[in-house]
């Protein structure tokens, strides 16, 4: 297992640094030079020259990636050109009030979507099944920027109950576990669990209703074992199909959560790709970019290596 | 990866078989799926929808662009304006039909050249093997190592905002997964024997493709595509949310979202109707691709 896990390891190596080039190689996606965003229009061009040489910018491209993920590797993820200062405080700080609203909203729709497909799984066919299954479609269907609104209109416009927007009191924008701030936590998580909770209700229900068809289940039921112990085999046979799932799901939350972000001005890495892209900040860019896949390819080794750990069908060559 | 390939291959129906029985193959998802009352009604809405944007010019009452300053926010039934007006004036009934033209133009094509581009790569990949199939399939890997909203976005910022750019960026966004779905269909058939028989009888690679492995590829990925234009109609509704996509003043459905936020506390109904609208269009293509997918499954 250890062994397994060295390898697995070992993948990733090329992967994230494939990554890494594909987020490198965002700033010269962009139309026209991207020094053009960094200085003013009617820049002396011997001040353009000192600028371009300053960043690197004059250099050929694969010295140029070679010098960014030279820097990137030693923690330095370079500096923002609107704020004036390194990119990594800022950025950690908002991956940390990402990660809030990612993970609440992610064990919301985890929560959801067991009890939903739990339930459909076990009366396949039946009306109720109908209805839970179209709900879940439902869940998966919605634009969730707008969902959001229509939570902000019905709890915070009309019902006054929850606060539109921010992360807590006063715009700190940093995240503390209390009651003051969890208010402000609700409507965005419970937006961005549709689209879990309904892929998860999915994916639940045709494991259990698989499961449920199984021989060995009616020589369960034959040997007259009690129905909360058939429910504890059947879990226990879902547990790491679901969990693949799920932890494909958290690292999307983190890294689609820009729309629900914007539409209750969470300060998250969601938040900053917006500034970053509409003021040009291109090294902010590339930073949350990679920041945020890399997160989604360490989950996903992750996922992969527990479900390897725990499902005794997955042989660890 | 394993874990990504599993998560697609749950979504294909292998309907790998040899031609000889394709018409009552066809005949038998034709008569399921006209049993299908809620793909159906979906299907049917989804051409009311259609007919509706195509018709645009005849059918809706005003100019959507244009509007009368005097007449903002009107709510729902105000004279002459079944749907009330928007935040500068305009109807909002000529604005939601004419915003289905660019939700669909944008939600759409992306989708279908991913499925040309992707579907030929995935082929390529999978009836070579070998080093070229490593090759596509691991380039195709790293792209999948993108939460894929977090591309489009990312792709879309560095483009800059526009029509042609959302589209390209979805594009590039939804290649790689219908590349893996062609990939798998293709090598899975690739290896059956009747293959092997049809390239006995001296049949060529030309023909092994088209006739052979063409049509066992083309209805997985038909599938998985018309799902992918729900999720599709969403993300490219969104980039133009977020600003990265159809630019004022023209009407669009995710565009006219966020220019009504600021109606939210006085015309709160008149705010949600073009969320309703994407909603609408994205759970009818969802189940309309969850029927054709058990329509298609031959094992049901």
């Amino acid at each position: 297992m250890l062994f397994y896990i060295f390898r697995r390891i070992i993948y990733m190596i090329p992967i994230a640094l494939a990554v890494s080039l594909v987020c490198f190689m965002l700033i010269h996606l962009s139309p026209g030079d991207p020094i053009d965003a960094m200085v003013p229009a009617d820049t002396p061009p011997d001040i353009v020259k000192q600028v371009r040489h300053d960043y690197g910018l004059d250099q050929p491209l694969p010295v140029q990636f070679a010098y960014w993920l030279g820097h990137v590797v030693q923690g330095d993820l370079g500096t923002s050109i609107l704020r004036r200062r390194p990119v990594l405080p800022d950025l950690l700080t908002a991956s940390g009030n990402t990660f809030v609203l990612a993970i609440t909203g992610g064990l919301l729709g985890f929560l959801i979507g067991c009890i939903f497909g739990g339930i459909a799984g076990v009366f396949r066919g039946t009306w109720i099944d109908r209805i839970l299954l179209g709900t879940a479609v439902a869940g998966v269907s919605i634009p969730h920027y707008w969902l959001g609104m229509v939570l902000v209109i019905i709890f915070s416009v009309g019902l006054h109950l929850l606060p539109a927007m921010g992360a807590g009191p006063g715009d700190t924008g940093t995240w503390a576990w209390d009651m003051d701030h969890i208010r402000f936590l609700i409507l965005p998580a419970l937006t961005l669990s549709v689209i879990p909770a309904g892929l998860i209700t999915r994916t639940v229900r045709g494991l259990v209703s698989d499961i449920m068809g199984q021989d060995y289940i009616t020589t369960l039921r034959g040997k007259g074992l009690r129905s909360w112990r058939i429910v504890q085999h059947v879990f226990l046979n879902a547990a790491p199909t679901v969990l693949a799932v799920m932890g494909l799901q958290l690292a999307n939350l983190m890294g689609g959560s820009i729309l629900v972000e914007t539409v209750f001005a969470w300060p998250g890495t969601g938040a900053m790709l917006n500034d970053a892209i509409f003021q040009r900040d291109f090294p902010v860019l590339q930073a949350t970019t990679l920041v945020l896949a890399l997160f989604f390819v360490v989950l996903n080794l992750v996922v992969d290596l527990i479900q390897t750990a725990i499902d005794p069908r997955i042989s660890r060559r | 990866m394993s874990m990504i390939t599993q998560q697609t291959a749950g979504a294909i129906p292998v309907a790998a078989r040899p031609q000889e029985s394709r018409d009552s193959y066809w005949r038998i998802v034709g008569r399921r799926l006209a049993r299908d009352k809620t793909t159906l009604f979906c299907a049917a809405v989804l051409v009311i929808i259609l007919a509706l944007i195509l018709l645009a010019p005849w059918i809706a009452p005003y100019d959507p662009t244009q509007g009368r300053i005097t007449q903002r926010l009107k709510p729902i039934g105000f004279a002459g304006h079944p749907l009330g007006t928007d935040e500068l004036g305009r109807d909002m009934l000529s604005r939601l039909i004419y915003g289905g033209r660019f939700s669909w133009l944008i939600g759409i094509t992306p989708v279908v050249l991913a499925f040309a581009i992707g579907g030929i790569i995935g082929i390529i990949a999978g009836f070579m093997g070998g080093k070229v199939n490593m090759a596509i399939m691991r380039v195709t890997d790293v792209f999948y190592a993108f939460p894929s909203v977090l591309l489009a976005v990312a792709v879309s910022g560095a483009i800059g905002a526009g029509i042609l750019n959302v589209i390209l960026s979805l594009t590039f966004v939804f290649i790689p997964p219908i590349i893996r779905i062609s990939e798998s269909v293709t090598t899975g058939v690739r290896n059956l024997e009747y293959i092997e028989a049809a390239r006995a009888t001296g049949a060529g690679s030309r023909s092994i493709i088209f006739v052979h492995i063409l049509p066992n590829v083309l209805g997985p990925i038909f599938v998985y595509a018309t799902g992918l234009v729900g999720v599709s109609m969403i993300v490219a509704s969104g980039l133009s949310f977020l600003g990265l996509g159809v630019k004022p003043p023209d009407p669009e459905w995710g565009l006219m979202l966020s220019t009504l936020r600021t109606a939210i506390y006085t015309q709160p109904l008149i705010a949600t109707l073009p969320g309703v609208c994407i909603f609408l269009t994205s759970i009818c293509f969802n189940f309309v691709s969850d029927g054709l997918r058990t329509a298609m499954d031959v094992r049901a």
